[in-house]
């Protein structure tokens, strides 16, 4: 036991003597995720739109100042003719048209309708989804102005919305989590799995092979002191988020802890596993990043709620950990649920920790080649 | 010039020397285009739904029928409980709540409108939104359904509307996969090239093989062009299977130059590899370059607009996007793939990524020391 600690201590003495990694460590989550509460919002702002308006009359103009005063969207240009708009649309600046049939004025008022067609650029397709949804929202709200009193008469129903849990809609409730479990995984896996083939790379794993260490227990000291560290890291996070997006944790803060700290288990275990298939430092960089960090982002539920996927994809992503975690973090955070709702969540996140700790050990060599 | 020929040739060999690499630069990005470019969608489908109907009339009875048969919404669960359903929400089993109180019907008609409470789990706030707008859009046939036999056609129809139509250019029926599959490309190129080749000069550093070049008469600039270009040749070998890909697995349009997209990825490749070798100059460890490296990667890629629109960002963060070449590739992609725009288009942001390349790549050089 007295060898372990030794053995523990200069792990520890390795990581701090280098003071840059350890800015790293700690600065990557603390920076990334004062950015991405910041940055990373999926809702439109400020959104190029054109107008080419064939009628220029009263009602035209009262309409595009409706549209650009609303706050959702600049405007970029007033187009003289149908052939400006693949030509603004090709630029980019702009994500959508507003065209106004000629006469749109008179129309309206003599035949009481007038036609206003939105060409949205396609080649981005969820702004394209929501500038056109806004838009339209703006035209409806246009009409019930219209209608005046008659509108009365013809809503016949009408609903009253509750946004549940994140009343202000926004964007951090959902990437806080995303960001913790992203990057906890990536960091954990990527720091075991280097430091162990970095002994291997350079031929240090056998000399500490040949002392009377067992191999568990220099992985276990190794292991040890990236446990503290990241779950240092989460509870930095954690504040941050509390104090920069006031984002509580409203369940049990004990609870989060422990599953927070059964996931970086789960993500260093991973690390193990990825160090004992790799023979450098280079592949195991690979294997973590290039290979993980792409299906984590998109199919663990971080940015793209997985119902929308095909069917398929709900059985691809239950063999990615990030998925349950996420889950996990977002119930006991954002929902204030308690154990009873995230059990089974746990216990897969318990057994993905099984698993790979048993596959290592299997693949674990402890002779040379 | 020949010294530089060598050098490439010595970089080759020490690349495809690591059979897993060699493999996984080409296979990595062929698995994952195959499996993750069909998975993304923002579309939404199978909202689920629990209704609590208090009213239990024809119209509460019909406007359940027209959910039903909607394709956007699911219909998982009849409660009476407003417990009930807040517990579903709680537990993800639905999204959306649609409460319809007891006098519901009785109201509809009378001149009062007729009140719905509708609750909406909110923290995927973009779901949300889209969610409610979908089951506000049925509403909202609903009404005008019920307006038509409620009052007389004539006071309908006199009231003046705008109507709206709306078309998608370039992509009429939305697809997603044109526009991820550029998206994802491009990050799979950014993310083999700037770990690689950082890596690779550290390496040589932290084994100390990198003296045995110091000592030789090679100058500065030809070590780091010659770090360069095997990259710079995988990155567009990478570009070539993946448009190949799109072609034959997705049936992506291909709208615009294929010369003038090869041209911009190629400066996009400088720019990213002159940045990667120049934060390699200040690692002495690979494990500390993967930190930095993975830092800058998981911002650039975050940042580039792939996953959220640039619009959406502050300020300041758009200007932080100057310098971030992702950005630049992601944009250019897909105006050059899906839209067909030309180098008159691209001219500035083409223009901007060589400004970044000619600095990051000088950076470099200038970073670099052949003394110890």
């Amino acid at each position: 036991m007295k060898r372990f600690l030794g053995f523990v201590r200069k792990e520890f003495l390795h990581i701090f003597r280098d003071y840059r990694t350890l800015i790293i460590l700690f600065g990557i989550p603390a920076a990334q995720i004062l950015l991405f509460g910041y940055v990373v919002s999926t809702d439109v702002k400020n959104a190029g739109v054109a107008f080419l308006d064939l009628s220029k009359d009263e009602i035209t103009g009262k309409i595009s100042d409706k549209i650009c005063s609303s706050g959702f969207f600049n405007r970029t240009a007033d187009l003289a003719n149908y052939n400006d708009i693949d030509r603004i649309l090709k630029k980019g600046k702009t994500k959508a048209v507003i065209v106004f049939e000629d006469n749109f004025g008179r129309r309206l008022i003599s035949e009481g309708n007038a036609t206003l067609t939105i060409i949205a650029d396609g080649s981005e397709p969820n702004t394209a989804t929501l500038v056109t949804n806004y838009i339209t929202a703006i035209i409806t709200d246009f009409n019930r102005e219209l209608s005046g009193p008659a509108a009365g008469a013809t809503t016949l129903v009408q609903a009253e919305v509750r946004m549940f849990y994140n009343p202000g809609l926004k964007g951090h409730f959902m990437f806080v989590p995303g960001v913790i479990t992203l990057i906890m995984i990536l960091i954990c896996a990527l720091m075991t799995s280097v430091t162990i083939t970095r002994e291997k790379e350079f031929g240090t794993m056998e000399v500490l092979l040949v002392s009377p260490l067992k191999p568990v227990q220099i992985i276990l000291g190794k292991v040890m002191p990236y446990f503290f560290l990241s779950f240092i890291d989460v509870l930095v996070i954690l504040l941050l988020s509390w104090l920069v997006f006031d984002l509580p944790v409203k369940g049990s803060l004990i609870l989060l802890l422990a599953e927070s700290m059964l996931y970086i288990m789960m993500s260093l275990s991973l690390g193990i596993l990825i160090s004992t298939v790799s023979s450098t430092m280079q592949q195991a960089i690979f294997i973590s990043l290039v290979g993980m960090m792409l299906p984590t982002i998109l199919l663990s539920g971080f940015i793209f709620p997985i119902e929308n996927m095909p069917e398929v994809y709900g059985w691809i992503s239950s063999i990615l950990p990030p998925r349950y975690f996420i889950v996990i973090i977002k119930s006991i955070m954002i929902k204030g649920s308690g154990f009873l709702y995230v059990w089974k969540e746990t216990l897969i996140l318990a057994a993905f920790t099984v698993i790979f700790i048993g596959l290592s050990i299997r693949n674990f060599k402890i002779r040379l080649q | 010039m020949r010294t530089i020929f060598y050098l490439i040739r010595k970089e080759f060999i020490q690349i495809f020397r690591n059979k897993f690499i060699s493999r996984a630069i080409f296979g990595v990005p062929i698995i994952q285009m195959l499996i993750l470019v069909p998975a993304v969608t923002f579309e939404i489908k199978n909202i689920n739904l629990c209704i609590i109907d208090r009213d239990m009339s024809s119209i509460s009875r019909s406007l359940i029928n027209k959910l039903e048969g909607s394709t956007f919404f699911k219909i998982t669960n009849y409660t009476f409980s407003e417990e009930e359903a807040n517990a579903l929400l709680l537990r993800d089993k639905c999204t959306l709540v649609l409460q319809i109180p007891a006098d519901f019907g009785k109201d509809t008609g009378t001149g009062k409108p007729g009140k719905l409470l509708v609750s909406v789990n909110a923290i995927n706030a973009s779901t949300a939104q889209l969610s409610w707008a979908y089951l506000n859009g049925v509403l909202r046939d609903f009404n005008s359904g019920l307006a038509m036999e409620h009052t007389d056609i004539q006071t309908v129809s006199s009231i003046p509307r705008i109507n709206i139509q709306n078309r998608y250019w370039y992509n009429e029926l939305l697809n997603y996969k044109y526009y991820m599959l550029p998206g994802i490309l491009g990050i799979l190129v950014t993310a083999i090239g700037f770990l690689l080749a950082g890596l690779n000069l550290v390496r040589e550093k932290e084994i100390g093989t990198i003296e045995q070049i110091n000592v030789t008469p090679v100058r500065k600039h030809q070590f780091i062009i010659a770090k360069m270009i095997p990259f710079l040749l995988i990155g567009l070998v990478d570009l070539v299977i993946g448009l190949l890909l799109g072609k034959l697995a997705f049936k992506v349009p291909f709208e615009g130059s294929i010369a003038l997209l090869f041209l911009s990825a190629s400066i996009f490749l400088i720019a990213l590899l002159g940045f990667a070798l120049f934060i390699s100059t200040f690692s002495a460890t690979q494990q500390q370059y993967m930190f930095i490296a993975f830092f800058f990667m998981i911002i650039f890629i975050l940042m580039s607009g792939i996953f959220t629109p640039l619009e959406s960002m502050p300020d300041w963060a758009r200007k932080l996007d100057l310098i971030n070449p992702v950005a630049y590739i992601m944009k250019i992609n897909r105006m050059v793939m899906l839209k067909g725009s030309s180098i008159q288009d691209i001219s500035r942001d083409i223009y901007s990524l060589i400004i970044i390349a000619v600095i990051f790549t000088a950076l470099a050089v200038k970073r670099y020391r052949k003394t110890a």
